[in-house]
């Protein structure tokens, strides 16, 4: 029977302040006796850390980084949304809702986005009480900008950094507690199983990154925040060390994993242009407000460019060939990211893309230059147009700069209910690490929103109601699960270490993010998924007997730190090829050529797929059980997104 | 272009370390610096023996992991950048490249070129913060604060914590770093209630870690991945003295 995803009754707007209510309180003279780990530690883990220590509990936090400030939420840069209607344009939390739940194709939950706007408006007071430096008015009052296709001016930022300085102010907050004694912060730590005793989170397997000691950590519960899983294609706009392990070893434990082929392509990142390349960097967003997107009319000029036979600004307006703005009048370059991003690919695969490699289509500023000069523009976009000319060596004042699109996030993720509790008691997922909130597709500037709101706003509340329910009695490492799963984890490494084959940890994750990119990236078909499912049964067997690595476990060893997180890649990646063909309809970034309106669109089958995906671990080499949580929309319209 | 590297290697923090020669045959001058390390790492690994440890992550120039010390200086040759943002072109076919790990008492290394900087947090914990607790915060247009001072304070945020100024400077001093934080705290109205107690407990945290006195040379921010101001050690050194004239630490 699939668990209850406990969404309180009642109206939508009454459902958090009703559930706040009933949940179960901890006696403040008792949090004391309650300890909690807290795996990762950005904005949702940094933020929940926090909270949970001001509240009186005893927090183990738990980080792979060298310092809580390294997380990967510092690399965001756009803004974060909050339903303030600062700017007097008819924003409310009721708007912020919907617009995302139709951004996200209407494959989120109504209740958790609804409590996502509603907090929203708390998550900026707090961030300024902090001392985060938003953006200001002359006056001294919160500046907005618009952002993803919302029509109001809604999100607040930090310049281009208002991930590093989100983060920051969690950061400082977690620093405090760490000064007061309350977090026992461990860092360059791996958790590489959790610990279940009689169905319940009881504690962690961790390896020390530094010395290789395997170590265990028991608590009363356990909130895993460890990020995305943008990682399983090799090259995304991730930092090189997001991974899936933790997550996915939950998964192992029981934990349902929802929605896993749920993955947002971004349409501006700087193409790819070799072989060696590790990793792929976004381009704001907001350059689209004034770039033109386009590709030369023909695949003769088109050939003739990846020649390096003519320049782009030599080609005649009557030969260019502005997709967008002819396919979306009404949106032209401003289209939501997963059309953006599609229709470029649909460019370079008719053989009109451009670039040595023809992967990649122009973002012209042209057209802005001769209208407003290069200083409007410089002064606009200086920052970024440095940082492109930086990695191309191209200057984007005289030619116009290359795109193409690539993984960003990962709208799938642990099951959770609205407790944010996963389908085992006592273990939590949040941030992006859970599924719950964005869909099929993310907005700009909410990916930070709910982050800090899991980790400052729900998370806090929600956790008492289940510790309420357990004995205030110390929980150690004594039980026999702790040393079986620890064995587990020693096994598994030094499994690794001893095959001694032929093939490095990336050359299997290059490989793996290959047959991801083509069969389960941007477009996929049942056919193809089916090849890349038994393509990578093939690589995984190959792993487990071909992997090479040098050095012992019991050191540095960031070699072996990698082969870990590409074996979970490798499982990982079988069932999001499983997930996109269940799911017979298109929506949102998930695109299944079979399913499209006669123009070519995504065409998304409401009566048979409004439900979340929620796989079942099976054992080893079992197909999974795909559970459904049907998704009911009391509120909404279900309508089709069109931006004709 | 092919290439001949020094490599500072260490097993650990205890062993001695020495710089090895590696080659490295067909770099592209698209590669970043980090992409070609990757390439010598592969070849190392298939080769059976071991690769280079170093810090990095995100590879944007944001997060602070990458932290070499190229040719005699923090995050190489190009100024305003982290090494991830360093790419091959700036260098010739042919060149010999010394790498080595950010050298500073206070910054053991772990091994090879990776170096512990947890004395950073620690400086954090004894005050880089606003003591405010979750929920309860007034509107944030309750707190109205000058544009220009907004713009001062963010300046001063944009620190990544990479300690590139400790690593040029050759009091191994992270003046630098305390002094961004301190700024931020101190022009803001939310950082104003502990400011006095926040600059001493930073700074006697600072010291104790190891590091060592600003003489005003300015290689830190002259070497700064992202530009932080020397004009923050002034602020620092004046915020300092206010505090230790009219000190509420009563410790």
């Amino acid at each position: 029977m699939f668990p209850e995803s406990k969404i309180p009754e009642g109206p939508l707007a009454e459902k958090w302040e009703k559930h706040k209510f009933n949940v179960k309180l901890v006696n403040p003279a008792n949090k004391r006796k309650y300890d909690v780990i807290v795996v990762g530690t950005g904005l949702a883990g940094g933020a929940a850390a926090a909270s949970l220590a001001e509240l009186g509990y005893n927090v183990k936090a738990f980080t792979y980084h060298d310092s809580p400030r390294r997380a990967h939420s510092i690399a965001a840069q756009g803004g974060i949304n909050a339903a303030k209607n600062y700017q007097n344009d008819g924003d409310s939390v009721f708007r912020l809702f919907y617009d995302t739940i139709k951004g996200g194709d209407y494959r989120a939950r109504e209740a958790n986005v609804y409590r996502l706007a509603q907090v929203s408006v708390n998550i900026i007071d707090q961030c300024v009480a902090q001392g985060v430096p938003f953006a200001r008015e002359y006056g001294g009052l919160l500046a907005n900008r618009s952002f993803g296709g919302a029509q109001v001016s809604r999100t607040f930022y930090a310049r281009g950094q208002t991930g590093q300085q989100l983060l920051l102010g969690a950061y400082s907050a977690l620093s405090r507690q760490i000064a007061y004694g309350k977090v026992k912060m461990y860092t360059r730590s791996e958790m590489l199983d959790v610990v279940v005793i009689d169905g319940q989170a009881r504690g962690i397997i961790t390896r020390n990154l530094i010395t290789g000691e395997i170590e265990q950590h028991a608590a009363h519960a356990v909130v895993l925040a460890t990020g995305g899983y943008g990682n399983v294609f090799f090259l995304s706009t991730n930092a090189m060390y997001c991974n899936a392990t933790a997550a996915w070893r939950a998964h192992k434990r029981g934990a349902y994993f929802a929605n896993p082929c749920f993955t947002q392509i971004h349409p501006t990142c700087i193409p790819v242009s070799g072989e060696y390349q590790s990793k792929l960097t976004l381009m704001s967003e907001s350059l689209r407000n004034d770039g033109r997107v386009w590709v030369p009319k023909t695949v003769e000029i088109a050939e003739r460019i990846r020649k390096g036979e003519i320049k782009a600004s030599e080609i005649a307006e009557d030969d260019r060939d502005y997709f967008l703005e002819r396919k979306y009048p009404a949106f032209g370059n401003l289209v939501p990211r997963d059309v953006a991003s599609r229709n470029a690919k649909q460019m370079c695969d008719e053989g009109r893309g451009v670039g040595t490699t023809g992967l990649a289509v122009y973002l012209d500023f042209a057209d802005i230059i001769k209208r407003t000069g290069a200083d409007a523009v410089s002064q606009k976009y200086g920052n970024l147009f440095a940082m492109y000319e930086k990695i191309t060596d191209e200057d984007p004042y005289q030619q116009p700069m290359r795109i193409y699109p690539a993984v960003h996030y990962t709208m799938g993720g642990l099951w959770v209910d609205y407790n944010l509790q996963t389908t085992i008691p006592g273990l939590y997922a949040t941030g992006e690490c859970n599924f719950s909130d964005h869909g099929a597709n993310r907005l700009g500037a909410s990916a930070l929103m709910q982050g800090l709101a899991d980790g400052y706003f729900v998370i806090p509340y929600t956790i008492g109601d289940y510790l309420a329910s357990t004995a205030p009695k110390p929980v150690t490492t004594e039980h026999p699960a702790f040393k079986e799963a620890e064995a587990e984890v020693r096994g598994r490494v030094q499994k690794m270490m001893s095959i001694n084959g032929t093939r490095t940890p990336d050359d299997f994750h290059k490989h793996l993010g290959h047959l991801m990119w083509e069969y389960c990236g941007m477009a996929r078909n049942a056919e193809g998924l089916k090849y890349a499912k038994a393509e990578i049964q093939k690589l995984r067997k190959e792993f487990w007997s071909d992997l090479k690595l040098t050095g012992t476990e019991t050191e540095l060893n960031q070699a072996l730190e990698k082969a870990g997180r590409v074996a979970d890649f490798l499982e990982l990646g079988e069932l999001m090829m499983d997930d996109a063909l269940d799911r017979n309809e298109s929506c949102g970034g998930h695109f299944r050529e079979e399913y499209q309106t006669p123009e070519g669109e995504a065409l998304r089958d409401d009566d048979n797929y409004a439900y979340v995906a929620a796989w079942q671990y099976n054992g080893d080499n079992q197909p999974e059980i795909l559970n459904k949580e049907e998704l009911s929309f009391e509120n909404v319209k279900l309508t089709q997104r069109s931006y004709k | 272009m092919n290439l001949t590297l020094k490599v500072w290697r260490q097993k650990s923090r205890t062993a001695a370390g020495a710089i090895v020669d590696y080659q490295v045959k067909d770099i592209s001058p698209e590669m970043s610096f980090l992409e070609m390390l990757d390439v010598l790492n592969e070849d190392l690994l298939r080769k059976g023996d071991e690769p280079v440890a170093f810090d990095h992550d995100c590879r944007e120039g944001i997060c602070g992991s990458c932290n070499l010390f190229i040719n005699g200086r923090a995050h190489g040759p190009e100024t305003g950048t982290t090494t991830c943002q360093l790419h091959m072109r700036k260098f010739s076919d042919g060149d010999t490249i010394t790498i080595e790990p950010w050298r500073a008492n206070a910054f053991p290394v772990n091994r090879d070129l990776s170096v512990d900087r947890s004395a950073f947090d620690r400086i954090i914990q004894a005050g880089g913060y606003v003591s405010v607790n979750t929920g309860g915060a007034p509107d944030g247009n309750e707190i109205p604060i000058p544009k220009e001072i907004a713009d001062r304070a963010f300046e001063a945020a944009t620190c990544i914590g990479c300690g590139a100024c400790v690593a040029s400077c050759k009091n191994a001093s992270a003046m630098l770093f305390v002094s961004a934080k301190v700024s931020q705290l101190a022009l803001l109205p939310q950082g104003h209630v502990e400011r006095k107690t926040r600059v001493e407990n930073m700074v006697a945290q600072m010291d104790k870690e190891g590091f060592g006195a600003c003489t005003n040379i300015g290689s830190c921010a002259a070497e700064c991945p992202v530009g932080i101001s020397l004009e923050n050690i002034a602020i620092l050194n004046r915020e300092f003295l206010a505090a230790k004239a009219t000190s509420n630490n009563l410790a």
